[in-house]
């Protein structure tokens, strides 16, 4: 018996439809992730679960409970949010203690419970500090402990990392999956981020344009795209339509040919490959551990990603090469 | 570039003389009670004359009255109309504009039809019914002045994920609205608060056709019938108008500093 099921949910606001027949279950304790561009419609989704917002048609439920038409107050479905809606007026302790006083627990349970929390968002000597004397990222973890404390259902977070700096973003991701683990958390994520995606979850639900595109576990999704939308949005996967992967590769499709740039091997123009295509470097760039490269063949260009093992094995602009690509690495999608 | 600068210095010297002139006349004039010399005689009669005290005693409880159920009013509408209904605001915005265009006399004389004593809700039987009305009408008279400024304060908060940050934690809508929305917009419902009693202290046509004993009437009294005091008087009113407003700077200054997260 899943957790949370949703089924054939639907949102429209006048008539512009923002979410398409959404079906999910998930386990409890499952870190799942909603992918998508921007408008796509993993945010209404995320307040629908949250009871922000009233689906159309179609039902939510968590455990037995039928919670569609139920107020948020009474979901126990913790959110937190991109810009983090702290309450501008209240020190960390009492924006942490907030949701407790509202439960009316006794003074002594608030403050042991905030005391612990604090602990496990490492934010100990910032009891006493307002929200506009913290930097982003402590504003980020004081708005998961307020979450975190009330010891919700389900945890939504909607874009947390956006709005930080990198090195804070990587730093806080690994926290939040290390804390979701350890309580064992069931966990909504949304994002428009793949590395995100990729590196936290359990499960990732591909969405756009209100549907979902694909759906499966992290690293099926990367390596296995079932469209084109997929492959364009969760690598830099070469797309070859019908006509290009015939003349290159000789190969009938219907849809769209996609292939990994890792999974393409360069060769000496000298060697003696059966299979492999003529073809020219005619660009890189440097992503540190490796190269990505532009490569021409039969007027075709293809990315090629390389390790980048030593300064001297940097191929020049002009430079001839054959390219192998073997047909276990080549995934036909929609 | 030279030239520009010193026509503005003169334009800013006629100005301050404009307005300042007439003040430093009236408080020279009010200095003047004692025929032998520059004396606060007349701001001593004043301040003794237990008229004055009743009468300013009434329009500060008034007044208060006035910001209390102002804010009641105020607050939560504009919290609504900022958080469900935006399409509304032009409209409420309409609305709370009317009292500064429809003359408080016509106001009043509206009031005195809908509410006498033969009406269906008379509330000019006793004084006490009188002063319900006169602080409805106050409330309505300081509406353009607590909205504008409120609704400013709303929209410098996200009032919108704060309240869903709320809910989700399981906050009632009074809880929402007291223990999250008020105290965020303290400095702004602080600034309505003192506009308000700025103007509800020196208002007079709505207590005079209601005839009750606010300072606004018993102003009017005096200047027609004493020379110095009522010059005196003035100075006082003024004084406590600029206090209001240096109290809106005050706090709206502490605002800023703690206004910055979100």
């Amino acid at each position: 018996m899943a957790f949370l099921t949703i089924a054939n949910l639907h949102k429209r606001f006048d008539d512009h439809v923002v979410v398409h027949d959404f079906n999910m279950s998930i386990e409890q304790g499952e870190f799942i992730t909603f992918l998508g561009p921007s408008g796509c419609g993993k945010t209404t989704v995320l307040r629908m679960i949250a009871g922000f917002e009233t689906p159309t048609s179609g039902a939510i439920t968590v455990g037995k409970d039928d919670i569609t038409h139920l107020s948020p107050q009474k979901r126990g479905i913790g959110m937190v949010f991109q810009s983090y809606a702290l309450f501008p007026n209240m020190n960390v302790t009492d924006n942490i203690a907030f949701g407790l006083k509202m439960r009316k627990l006794s003074s002594a349970d608030i403050s042991r419970k905030v005391a612990e929390v604090i602990k496990l968002v490492e934010l100990k000597g910032k009891e006493n500090h307002y929200p506009h004397e913290l930097s982003g990222g402590q504003r980020q973890r004081v708005a998961l402990a307020r979450a975190l404390v009330v010891e919700p259902r389900i945890l939504l977070l909607d874009e947390p990392l956006s709005a930080l700096d990198a090195r804070i973003r990587k730093n806080l991701r690994e926290q939040i999956r290390d804390i979701q683990r350890r309580l064992g958390l069931t966990t909504i994520f949304v994002t428009h981020d793949q590395e995100e995606a990729l590196t936290m979850s359990d499960r990732i639900f591909v969405m756009n344009q209100g549907r979902v595109e694909q759906e499966g576990r992290a690293e099926m999704v990367y390596t296995q795209p079932a469209t084109e939308f997929v492959a364009r949005f969760m690598g830099n996967y070469n797309l070859l339509g019908a006509a290009d992967a015939h003349k290159l590769l000789g190969l009938d499709i219907q849809g769209h040919m996609a292939i990994r740039p890792e999974s393409i091997h360069v060769l000496d123009a000298s060697a003696n490959q059966e299979g492999a295509l003529d073809a020219t470097i005619r660009q890189h760039q440097l992503l540190g551990s490796i190269i990505r490269y532009q490569v021409e063949s039969q007027g075709i260009t293809l990315q090629v990603d390389r390790l980048n093992r030593t300064a001297s094995d940097l191929m020049p602009a002009g430079t001839a090469v054959k390219l192998q690509i073997s047909r276990d690495d080549m995934r036909e999608v929609r | 570039m030279k030239t520009s600068r010193i026509g503005a210095w003169v334009a800013i010297a006629i100005g301050t003389l404009y307005f300042l002139l007439p003040l430093i006349a009236t408080f020279e004039f009010s200095l003047k009670m004692n025929r032998d010399g520059y004396s606060f005689e007349a701001y001593k009669v004043v301040l003794s004359d237990p008229g004055f005290q009743a009468t300013f005693g009434y329009s500060t409880l008034m007044a208060l009255l006035t910001i209390i159920v102002g804010i009641l009013l105020v607050v939560p509408t504009a919290y609504w109309i900022q958080l469900k209904l935006p399409r509304l605001r032009p409209v409420v915005e309409f609305i709370t504009l009317m009292p500064l265009v429809i003359p408080a006399i016509v106001i009043v004389f509206g009031y005195l039809k809908l509410y006498n004593s033969s009406s269906w809700l008379p509330l000019t039987g006793n004084d006490r019914a009188t002063d319900f009305l006169l602080m409805c009408s106050y409330v309505t008279l300081a509406l353009p002045y607590l909205y504008r400024s409120i609704d400013t304060g709303l929209r410098a908060i996200d009032v919108r994920t704060l309240t869903e940050a709320a809910e989700s934690l399981g906050a009632s809508w009074p809880n929402i609205l007291f223990k999250v929305i008020f105290p965020n917009v303290k400095s702004a419902i602080l600034s309505g608060a003192f506009l308000t009693f700025a103007v509800v202290i020196g208002e007079f046509t709505m207590a005079s056709l209601l005839g009750r004993p606010a300072f606004g009437p018993y102003l009017q009294l005096i200047g027609a019938n004493r020379a110095y005091e009522p010059s005196a008087l003035a100075i006082i009113a003024f004084l406590v108008t600029w206090a209001s407003m240096g109290l809106i700077q005050v706090f709206a200054r502490n605002a800023r500093g703690t206004r910055k997260s979100a």
